[in-house]
C-alpha cells in the first residue's frame, strides 16, 4: 500500500485557481464520495482551506492514481486538466508522508506556525471517518500527523510569538497586564491597523473600548462595529484617566498626546500602568513618555521590530520542527513497510499451524496417551513449529531493500498461495 | 544515632536544593518542561528531608530548633521554600523557582558551615515566647525574602518591556501586573507577621530584661525594616508607588533583614545575639 498526495497551495497556485478547486460546503461530501469511488483509490481524505486543496489517498499504483485523480478534479470543477497540471503537485510514499506531517505541523503554511491548519486537518479527517472514506493506512497516517503536529507545538516554540503588528500589540498587553477582562481600551483616531488591534483586544476580552475620533460620526460608526463607546475627540484627555490601553493612529502632523498630560494623568491614576501603542506616522505620542514610570509606549517601528524578531525566532524553531518531522516520517515508513509483509507472515503462520494440527491429530489417534502426556506432545509440536517459522518471520519484518523479492521467495518455498 | 539521621537528612536536602537550583538555571536559559519537573521534584523531596531534619533537632533539643545560627538559617530557608510552594500552588508564577532556589540554597550553605552542636539554652531563651516570637519573625522574613525575589523578577521583566528587548526570557516571565501583585501580596502577608513578631518580642524583652525596648542593634534594625515595609504599604495606597518603586523598596527591605540577621551577629554587640 502506498501513500499519495495530490494538491495545490498558496505557493503552487494563485487564488483564482485555488478558489475554483476548493471543495466548499456540499461539494466536499460529493467530491470525497467520487474520489473514493475511483478504482485506483483505496482510501481518501480531502483537505480544503483558503490556502490549499489537497487529496490524501492510499493507492496501489501512484502514477495511475495521480492521472485519474487529476482527471476527476478537472471533471468535478469543470477545468481543463492541462491547465490543472501546472498548479498541482504530486507526492508519493516518503515524500507524501513528510508532506502531510509538514502541513499538519504548519510548516507549509503561508505564515509558518499559524495554528488553524491543524484544526482543519482534524476536521478533514473526522469528515473522512464519518463518510468511511479512510482505512488502516490513512487512519494511522492522519492520527500520526496530528500527534506530530502536537509534538512540534510542545517541543518547539514555533507558534508562540506574534507575527503581525496587531497581534504583537495584544501579546505585549498580556505581558503588561495579567487579565485584560477588567481593562479599558481607548482608540484615538481610526487607522486601519489600530482598528485591527482593537478587534484583537476585543476578542481577548477587554472590558470596554472607547473611540475618540476627530470626525465624531466616523467614531460612532467605528464604535458600533465592535460595541464600543464613542466620545468627542476634545474629551480624550479626560477619558485617558480611565484607559489602560491607548491605541493611537490619528492623522495629526504633531504629537497629540504630550508628556506633561500623561505625567499628570498618571498621578491621578495613582500610577496604574498604561500601555500606549502609537501606530501613526508621523508619531502622535511624544516618545519621551516611555521614560515615565508605569507607562509603556510602543510605536510602529518597535512593534515591527518585535514582529521581525519573532519571525526570525519562528524560522529557527521551524528547523527544529523539520527534524522532528523527519524523525517521525522514518518511524511511519517502517510501520507502513511491515504492512506489506503482513499477509505473507499470516499465511506462513496459518500454513504451519495447519500442518502441526494435522500431524498431531494423526499421532494422537494412533497413540493412547494420558492427559499429561498429550499436553507434553502438543507443547513439543508447537515449540518446533514456532522455532522453525521464527527466523523467516523476523526476516520478513526486517527492513531491507529487496523485501518484495524475499516475500516472493518465501511464498514460493513454503508454497503459500497468493494473498 | 538519633541526631545522625537528622544531620544526614539535612545534608541530603542541601544537595537536593542545589540540584533544584541548577534545574532552575537550566529553565532560565532554555524552556524545558523536564527541567521544571525535576526542579520541583528535587525541591519537594529536599523540603521533605529538610522537615525531617528540623523535627529531629526539635526532639533532640526539646524546643523549636532556631536557637543557634545553624538552626536559624536552616529554618529560614525552610520557611522560604514553604511559602514558595504555597505561591506556586496559588499563582503558578513561571520561573519563580529559578529566582528563589538560589536564595534558599545560599541560606542552606551558610547554615551548613555554621557549628551544628545542640547546646543547652541560655536561661533567657527558656521561655514560651521563644516559639511564638521566632515563628512569626521567620515567616515574616521569608515572605519578605520572596517579595524581594519577585521584585527582582519584576525589574528584569520591566527592563525588557521598557527597552523593547522581547526575548526568550521575556516570553516566559510572568506579566508585570502579576509580579507586582504577588510582590504586594507577599508584603501584606509579611507585614502583620513582622508586626506580631515585634510585639511578642517586646513582651518577651519585658519579662526577660524588664523593659520593652532598649535600642540594641537588632531591635533598631528590626524597627528600620518594619518602617521600610510600612512605607511600601502606605506609599502604595496613598501615592501609587507600585511596580518599579515597590520592587526596589522590597529588595531594600530584604537587604535590611539580612543586615539585621547576619550583620549584627558579626558585630557581636548587644544582648540579642543568640542567633
Amino acid at each position: 500500500m502506498r501513500v499519495l498526495v495530490v494538491g495545490l497551495n498558496h505557493k503552487s497556485a494563485d487564488v483564482e485557481v485555488r478558489e475554483k478547486l476548493a471543495f466548499n460546503g456540499d461539494k466536499l461530501g460529493e467530491g470525497l464520495k467520487r474520489l473514493k469511488a475511483l478504482s485506483e483509490v483505496k482510501e481518501a481524505v480531502i483537505v480544503s482551506t483558503c490556502n490549499r486543496v489537497e487529496m490524501y489517498a492510499s493507492v496501489e499504483d501512484p502514477a495511475r492514481a495521480s492521472e485519474s485523480i487529476m482527471a476527476f478534479l478537472g471533471d468535478f470543477h469543470g477545468l481543463e486538466s492541462a491547465s490543472l497540471k501546472r498548479s498541482l503537485y504530486f507526492r508519493e510514499d516518503e515524500d507524501a508522508i513528510k508532506h502531510i506531517f509538514r502541513v499538519a505541523s504548519s510548516l507549509d503554511s503561508m505564515v509558518v506556525g499559524e495554528p488553524q491548519i491543524l484544526g482543519q486537518i482534524k476536521d478533514a479527517f473526522a469528515f473522512g471517518l464519518e463518510r468511511k472514506s479512510t482505512g488502516v493506512v490513512l487512519n494511522k497516517l492522519l492520527k500520526k500527523a496530528i500527534s506530530v503536529a502536537k509534538r512540534v507545538r510542545t517541543e518547539t516554540r514555533i507558534a508562540e510569538n506574534a507575527v503581525s503588528i496587531s497581534f504583537a500589540a495584544v501579546e505585549l498587553a498580556k505581558k503588561i497586564f495579567t487579565d485584560l477582562s477588567n481593562k479599558s481600551v481607548m482608540l484615538l483616531g481610526a487607522g486601519e491597523m489600530a482598528e485591527l488591534a482593537a478587534m484583537h483586544l476585543k476578542s481577548s476580552g477587554v472590558r470596554e473600548i472607547v473611540v475618540a475620533n476627530r470626525t465624531y460620526e466616523r467614531g460612532v460608526e467605528l464604535a458600533n462595529n465592535f460595541g464600543g463607546r464613542p466620545v468627542r475627540f476634545e474629551n480624550f484627555r479626560d477619558e485617558m484617566l480611565h484607559s489602560d490601553i491607548i491605541l493611537c493612529s490619528t492623522g495629526a502632523p504633531t504629537y497629540v498626546v504630550k508628556k506633561v498630560d500623561v505625567h499628570r494623568i498618571m498621578k491621578e491614576r495613582k500610577q496604574k500602568p498604561v500601555f500606549m501603542i502609537d501606530i501613526s506616522v508621523p508619531r502622535n505620542i511624544e516618545p519621551a513618555i516611555n521614560g515615565l514610570e508605569n507607562v509603556y509606549l510602543y510605536d510602529v517601528d518597535d512593534l515591527q521590530g518585535v514582529v521581525d524578531s519573532n519571525m526570525g525566532e519562528r524560522k529557527k524553531e521551524a528547523e527544529k520542527a523539520e527534524e522532528i518531522v523527519t524523525e517521525e516520517v522514518e518511524t511511519f515508513e517502517r510501520w507502513i513497510n511491515t504492512l506489506e509483509s503482513v499477509p505473507a507472515i499470516v499465511s506462513l503462520r496459518e500454513k504451519a499451524e495447519q500442518i502441526k494440527n494435522q500431524e498431531l491429530q494423526k499421532l494422537l489417534n494412533k497413540l493412547r496417551l494420558d492427559e499429561k502426556e498429550q499436553k507434553a506432545v502438543e507443547y513439543m509440536a508447537a515449540a518446533i513449529v514456532n522455532k522453525l517459522i521464527h527466523p523467516p518471520t523476523v526476516a520478513l519484518k526486517d527492513e531491507m531493500e529487496d523485501r518484495d523479492l524475499l516475500i516472493a521467495v518465501i511464498r514460493k518455498l513454503y508454497d503459500l498461495n497468493g494473498d | 544515632m538519633f541526631l545522625r539521621v537528622g544531620a544526614l537528612s539535612f545534608e541530603a536536602s542541601l544537595i537536593l536544593y542545589f540540584a533544584a537550583m541548577l534545574f532552575g538555571f537550566v529553565e532560565l536559559l532554555k524552556k524545558s518542561r523536564i527541567a521544571v519537573g525535576l526542579m520541583f521534584f528535587a525541591a519537594g523531596v529536599g523540603f521533605a528531608l529538610h522537615t525531617v531534619s528540623i523535627f529531629y533537632r526539635y526532639f533532640a533539643a526539646g524546643h523549636l530548633p532556631i536557637t543557634n545560627p545553624h538552626e536559624a538559617t536552616s529554618f529560614f530557608a525552610w520557611c522560604i521554600i514553604l511559602i514558595f510552594f504555597f505561591l506556586e500552588h496559588r499563582y503558578k508564577v513561571g520561573l519563580l523557582g529559578s529566582f528563589i532556589m538560589p536564595i534558599a540554597f545560599a541560606l542552606m550553605v551558610s547554615s551548613a558551615l555554621l557549628p551544628k552542636d545542640v547546646r543547652p539554652l541560655s536561661p533567657i531563651l527558656q521561655s514560651n515566647w521563644l516559639g511564638v516570637h521566632t515563628f512569626f519573625a521567620f515567616l515574616a522574613n521569608a515572605s519578605f525574602a520572596l517579595a524581594a525575589g519577585v521584585g527582582v523578577m519584576y525589574l528584569v521583566q520591566e527592563h525588557y518591556v521598557k527597552t523593547k528587548h522581547l526575548g526568550d526570557l521575556f516570553q516566559r516571565l510572568p506579566s508585570l501586573q502579576s509580579l507586582d501583585e504577588i510582590n504586594y501580596r507577599l508584603i501584606t502577608l509579611g507585614f502583620p507577621l513582622f508586626t506580631l513578631a515585634m510585639i511578642t518580642g517586646m513582651l518577651w524583652a519585658d519579662t526577660a530584661w524588664g523593659s520593652y525596648w532598649r535600642w540594641d542593634p537588632r531591635e533598631t534594625w528590626s524597627l528600620i525594616t518594619w518602617l521600610i515595609f510600612a512605607i511600601i504599604l502606605h506609599a502604595r495606597l496613598l501615592r501609587g508607588w507600585r511596580g518599579r518603586k515597590a520592587a526596589l523598596l522590597s529588595i531594600l527591605g530584604f537587604m535590611s533583614i539580612i543586615i539585621a540577621f547576619a550583620g549584627i551577629k558579626i558585630l557581636q554587640k548587644g544582648q540579642h545575639v543568640f542567633l
